[in-house]
């Protein structure tokens, strides 16, 4: 079941590990995208510190982290090909993988019927 | 994940309602996403996005919307244009009395300091001259006219539509309408007859691409969109691929890449000043500043506008400071505009750097989220341009 935050960033769990990434409404407000930087393997990320960028021909916007965790994997995928993320945001555009440091506050973020709310 | 201001929103819009173009409906209709611009509400982008909008211009044809530019006509209180063409060349310094009669040309209006109060073209039209000045610098631009000419001059803001039919069909998709439009060359201004109306079309765009610039009464502006929008190869583009468009071709955007504090010398502008207008020309300066811009015309600036390449594949955006060690220093300089060009499949980017390290393959450092990456100083413009030149010209 993918969660969801405020800022527009989906994670999919997998044991401890979320897979993190740019909600399909973000790409579609950003646009095509032209570039995309994911964090070192092995960074520990803050909840709300800025983790990735994606960047349109017109502007760049920060990904913050959604929770507290270290990042475990990244998607080259994307970064050689930033068009992954506008084809298929919520799968193959996946951005970065983490740990989580608490599960808990997995659980307490939006479920995908709250975020259609908040972005309909 | 959070969105920078992006630079389309600039410049800051004045307070109070956003005004409104003749093609506010039409954008409307055609799934335009609005943003404010220049205290005006204007379409950023359409359906495709500005990386599709932008590619599609180069490979046939896009519509702009560009009505909330200036459209100043100078009329000489003699009757004798020759009489508005001096009084123009007190704030330009331009060769304006040598323009002939359907002809245009780029200049900028100075400040007592030098510095670039606005950029604009300037056109001859037989019995006055029309500027087309920035939108947000209009108002300011129409005070100082007045202000410097309203002794041999009458200055009147035209409220009319002005269209931008920029791309290698825009000729064939213009034709359609105005037979006229095949004979006019590159900075070429006519009055053409376009679906029963009198329209001043100039031979030229703000693309790097061949294309007109239509200046259409307001009330018949929606219908000769449309009509240019019955051609296939014409789709409708934002102010985002606009931008990105003029980045590519190396034009300056005001308040960016020129303003108030930067002369046109240091701007790479200096071949807008033609010989007439420098010293021992036969018009010689006479336009605010002229001493500042002669000397720097002779003897040369310390900073200059230049192109620059970033060596990877992130866009190095404006404001990014200048630097010319990869670790160390002081910032040399600043980045005004940046971005992604499409048409290159790379970052482009332009800004100030000494003239020490203007030439190009210098090798410099912008800083883009606390690296240095390092970017290379590049002839302008990026791509090649395709104006339609006339023999001689």
């Amino acid at each position: 079941m993918l969660k969801f935050t405020e800022d527009h960033e989906w994670l999919a769990l997998d044991g401890h590990v979320a897979t993190v990434g740019i909600t399909k409404h973000a790409a579609e407000l950003l646009g095509d995208l032209v570039f995309v930087q994911v964090p070192a393997v092995g960074t520990k990320l803050a909840k709300g510190s800025a983790a990735a960028v994606v960047e349109s021909v017109k502007a760049a916007s920060d990904v913050f982290a959604p929770l507290d965790g270290e990042v475990t994997e990244v998607n080259d995928a994307a970064v050689s090909n930033p068009a992954l993320v506008n084809e298929d945001p919520q799968g193959r555009g996946w951005l970065f993988k983490m740990k989580l440091a608490d599960l808990k506050a997995f659980d307490a973020l939006m479920d995908e019927a709250q975020y259609t709310k908040l972005t309909g | 994940m959070s969105g920078e201001a992006s630079s389309t929103s600039g410049p800051a819009a004045a307070a109070g309602p956003l005004k409104r173009t003749p093609l506010h409906g039409l954008h409307g209709m055609l799934g335009a996403r609005m943003v404010p611009f220049a205290g005006y509400e204007m379409p950023v982008q359409f359906a495709p996005g500005v990386l599709k909008e932008h590619i599609h211009t180069r490979a046939a044809a896009s519509l702009f919307d560009v009505s909330h530019m200036g459209q100043i006509a100078v009329w000489p209180r003699s009757g004798r244009v020759a009489d508005a063409a001096v009084a123009l060349e007190r704030i330009v310094p331009a060769d304006v009395l040598g323009l002939g009669e359907g002809r245009q040309r780029y200049g900028f209006i100075t400040n007592d300091q030098g510095g670039i109060l606005d950029d604009l073209m300037v056109a001859h039209r037989g019995d006055h001259f029309l500027l087309v000045v920035n939108a947000a610098r209009k108002e300011e631009d129409l005070r100082h006219l007045t202000s410097l000419l309203d002794h041999d001059c009458r200055i009147e803001l035209l409220e009319r539509a002005l269209i931008a039919l920029q791309g290698p069909a825009a000729e064939a998709a213009l034709v359609r309408l105005a037979p006229g439009a095949i004979a006019m060359r590159f900075m070429d201004v006519r009055t053409l007859d376009i679906m029963g109306s009198p329209c001043t079309v100039v031979r030229a765009g703000y693309t790097g691409e061949d294309g007109f610039e239509i200046s259409t009464p307001a009330d018949v502006a929606r219908e000769v969109a449309e009509g240019l929008l019955e051609d296939n190869n014409v789709q409708p583009a934002g102010l985002g691929a606009r931008d990105s468009l003029r980045l590519e071709a190396g034009l300056c955007l005001y308040g960016a890449d020129i303003d108030a504090t930067t002369t046109p010398i240091e701007a790479n502008l200096a071949w807008a000043i033609p010989s007439v207008r420098r010293t021992g020309g036969a018009r010689a300066g006479g336009f605010p500043g002229s001493h500042v811009v002669l000397a720097q015309a002779t003897c040369g600036t310390t900073r200059l506008r230049v192109g620059l390449k970033p060596e990877g594949r992130a866009p190095v955006r404006a404001g990014a400071p200048i630097f010319a060690e990869e670790a160390g220093g002081a910032p040399v300089g600043t980045v005004t505009s940046g971005g992604f060009g499409p048409s290159l499949d790379a970052p482009v980017a332009m800004g100030y750097v000494p003239s020490s390290m203007s030439a190009a393959g210098t090798r410099v450092f912008a800083e883009v989220r606390g690296k240095r990456l390092a970017a290379t100083v590049a002839a302008l413009p990026f791509i090649p341009t395709h104006y339609k030149r006339g023999a001689g010209r």
